[in-house]
């Protein structure tokens, strides 16, 4: 499997504090990859330094076959170059409907005056469709996304995800606050979705993991700890005592 | 699916109506139709409402669909009025002097007349020479583009200084004020070349049009108005019917997630910044002929937040909302200001609108902020959502 993503030797510190120390990730074309650990281990950091919004003190980032370094690029770059990226706290655009926010996302030329004057790409309307029937919100295209459940949400936000068509799909604890059924169907979007493209998971909830059925990655301190199929991880007495022994 | 622009924006369609019955309303009882219902210098108060509204709108665009408070337009519009107000000027002044020199013995020499015209135009600032910023206002043709180009550069290149270092909020507000300020204590010096706090005056006199009564001018002075409006309305809905507009919106709601989407938010601000900019400009341009002067007093920063004023009690993210505002505060304010309210005896004090008007614009402003978020504009949500209980 060829690497997609290579984090190299990254450390970041925030006023002294070193969220991310010496962190090393590869991620592989077409991977699912679920990465746990106990809060503030640096989860939401490593998005963060992946995605161009933190920038690291030290070490790489390599993207893509053409090995660029994601470091030289903005956030709306990196973006282009297909990356997505789902954050922890669900953030759709309320004020416009659930079509208006798949819309948006979709993979489609984004300068303002491609935007202005190719107005009406004729596949639209199918690729909307394509992605609203994914997340099982076809029947809610028409309403505002401020009016949807709290999962509901999350799926559009995933769905806005899918929509761009990204190679690397960053979601962070996609399942906070969602019921049993809810998570389930969580699980199966994502399953899905990684069958085309590589899918990195941050997620607290040992079940849904369990259920994603793959590659884990456990963070603690900014560095990894342990990587492997979830049994071997949990045996691992290092990971024991960071989860049950404080 | 496909519905045509117009079916997914009533609005258009109702305000498109209304400005054409209100225009012909209006030319049917004006002085220039032999009707004296409305007075000339009332026609001009309507055109130069006419032309507050597209500034207003202008302004709705970049603040209550953009979400960047900018208090710097009102700028951008006293400099369209400048730019227009030179060409008028210039020429009226040399029809003059022409004039005048026509009868000496000798034909004068075109140094004789450019210095003639000089000391006309700039002997109250104590100079008869024309500054570098003149050189063109010769030409209609280039001081109209003027009128476009000058704010929509000087809003390029501040609004990329201020964006690509990402100033937000407030301090953008900030900044885009001290801006407005520079510009008029610039404006206000004798030596700029602009007359200084003298401005540019008679423009209402339009050179060629000396022949044409006042009446008349400023009828055609209104319908241009009209037609300005009518067409920035247009053009603004249309550009914020698609995804354009929903990627606005979303910068305005939320700019971090709209980067992660892949879109360049910078050149999506810059680009609203810079037209709006450029609108308001023409807006300026179609103003200061009507209002007859234009100082630097105009582009003082007040006049810019009396701008957002407008569109936050007229509603904002709704162009009509900030027509409403602009109508309905600018109207009031002249009728205030101006006198004809009459003083309410209390007895002990007498309260004189003329000093009281803006405490209660800004007692206003205060109650319309924090109890009526959506402006007069949301009570058009109240009508629609009514209806649609009833059907
Ligand atoms: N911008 C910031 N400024 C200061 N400290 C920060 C910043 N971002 C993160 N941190 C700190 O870095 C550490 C790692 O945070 P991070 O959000 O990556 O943890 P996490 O693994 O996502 O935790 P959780 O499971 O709670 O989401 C935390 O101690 C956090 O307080
Ligand atoms: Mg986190």
């Amino acid at each position: 499997m060829s690497t997609l993503l290579e984090v190299s030797g990254v450390s970041v510190s925030f006023d002294g504090f070193k969220a991310i120390n010496n962190l090393s990730i590869q991620i592989g074309e077409a991977e699912l990859r679920a990465i746990i650990g106990p809060n503030g281990a640096g989860k939401t950091t490593f998005m963060d330094i992946v995605t161009g919004k933190t920038k690291p003190d030290e070490g790489y980032v390599i993207w893509g076959e053409k090995s660029v370094s994601l470091l030289d690029m903005n956030e709306s770059q990196i973006a282009q170059a297909g990356i997505g990226r789902k954050f922890q706290k669900p953030t759709v655009f309320e004020e416009q409907t659930v079509r208006e926010n798949i819309t948006m996302a979709l993979k489609n030329p984004r300068s303002p005056l491609d935007l202005l004057l190719n107005r009406a790409a004729a596949d639209t309307e199918e690729r909307v469709r394509a992605v609203s029937d994914d997340i099982g919100l076809t029947d809610a295209l028409d309403q505002l996304s401020g009016a949807l459940s709290h999962g509901q949400k999350q799926w559009l936000e995933i769905g806005m995800l899918l929509a761009q068509d990204p190679r690397l799909l960053l979601v962070d604890e996609p399942a906070a606050g969602m019921s049993a059924t809810e998570r389930e169907q969580t699980t199966d979007i994502l399953v899905r979705a990684a069958k085309t493209r590589a899918v990195v998971v941050v997620e607290h909830d040992m079940e849904f993991v369990r259920r994603l059925n793959c590659k884990v990655t456990v963070l603690h301190q900014g560095s990894v700890l342990a990587e492997g199929s979830l049994d071997h991880v949990t045996k691992n007495q290092d990971v024991i005592d960071v989860y049950l022994g404080r | 699916m496909e519905r045509t622009f117009i079916a997914k924006n009533p609005s258009v369609l109702w305000f498109l109506l209304g400005l054409s019955v209100f225009t012909l309303l209006v030319s049917i009882f004006s002085e220039a139709a032999g009707s004296a219902v409305i007075s000339t210098s009332f026609l001009k108060t309507l055109g130069k409402t006419l032309c507050l509204c597209l500034v207003a709108i202008a302004m709705d665009v970049v603040w209550g669909y953009c979400g960047i408070l900018s208090l710097g337009h009102f700028a951008f519009f006293g400099i369209g009025g400048y730019a227009i107000g030179m060409w008028l000027m210039y020429a009226r002044t040399k029809d003059i002097v022409v004039g005048s020199l026509e009868n000496n013995i000798l034909p004068p020499t075109p140094d004789e007349v450019t210095t003639a015209i000089g000391s006309q135009i700039f002997g109250v600032v104590g100079s008869s020479d024309f500054p570098l910023i003149w050189a063109f206002s010769h030409s209609l043709t280039l001081q109209l583009l003027a009128v476009v180009l000058v704010p929509g550069l000087l809003a390029l290149v501040f609004g990329w200084l201020a964006f690509r270092s990402r100033v937000t909020g407030v301090y953008l507000s900030i900044l885009t004020q001290a801006m407005t300020l520079a510009l008029s204590l610039y404006l206000f010096q004798n030596d700029t070349g602009l007359r200084g706090n003298n401005g540019l005056s008679g423009l209402q006199n339009i050179p060629g049009l000396e022949a044409v009564s006042q009446a008349t001018l400023s009828l055609w002075f209104f319908w241009a108005s009209a037609f300005a409006l009518g067409l920035g309305y247009v053009f603004f809905a249309w550009m914020l019917a698609g995804k354009f507009g929903s990627v606005i919106r979303a910068i305005r709601d939320n700019e971090t997630r709209v980067r992660f989407l892949g879109y360049h938010v910078e050149t999506y601000k810059l680009f609203i910044f810079t037209t709006t900019a450029m609108i308001a400009g023409i807006a300026g341009a179609l103003y200061y002929p009507q209002a007859g002067i234009i100082n630097p007093a105009e582009i003082a920063p007040i006049a810019s937040i009396y701008l957002a004023v407008w569109v936050a009690i007229g509603g904002r993210g709704r162009l009509y909302g900030a027509v409403i505002g602009a109508v309905v505060v600018s109207l009031m304010s002249s009728w205030f200001t101006g006198g004809s309210a009459p003083d309410i005896n209390l007895g002990i004090y007498i309260v004189k609108w003329t000093d009281w008007w803006l405490v209660l614009l800004g007692l206003t402003f205060v109650a319309v902020t924090l109890f009526f978020p959506k402006g007069i504009g949301g009570l058009f949500d109240l009508i629609s959502s009514r209806q649609e209980k009833q059907q």
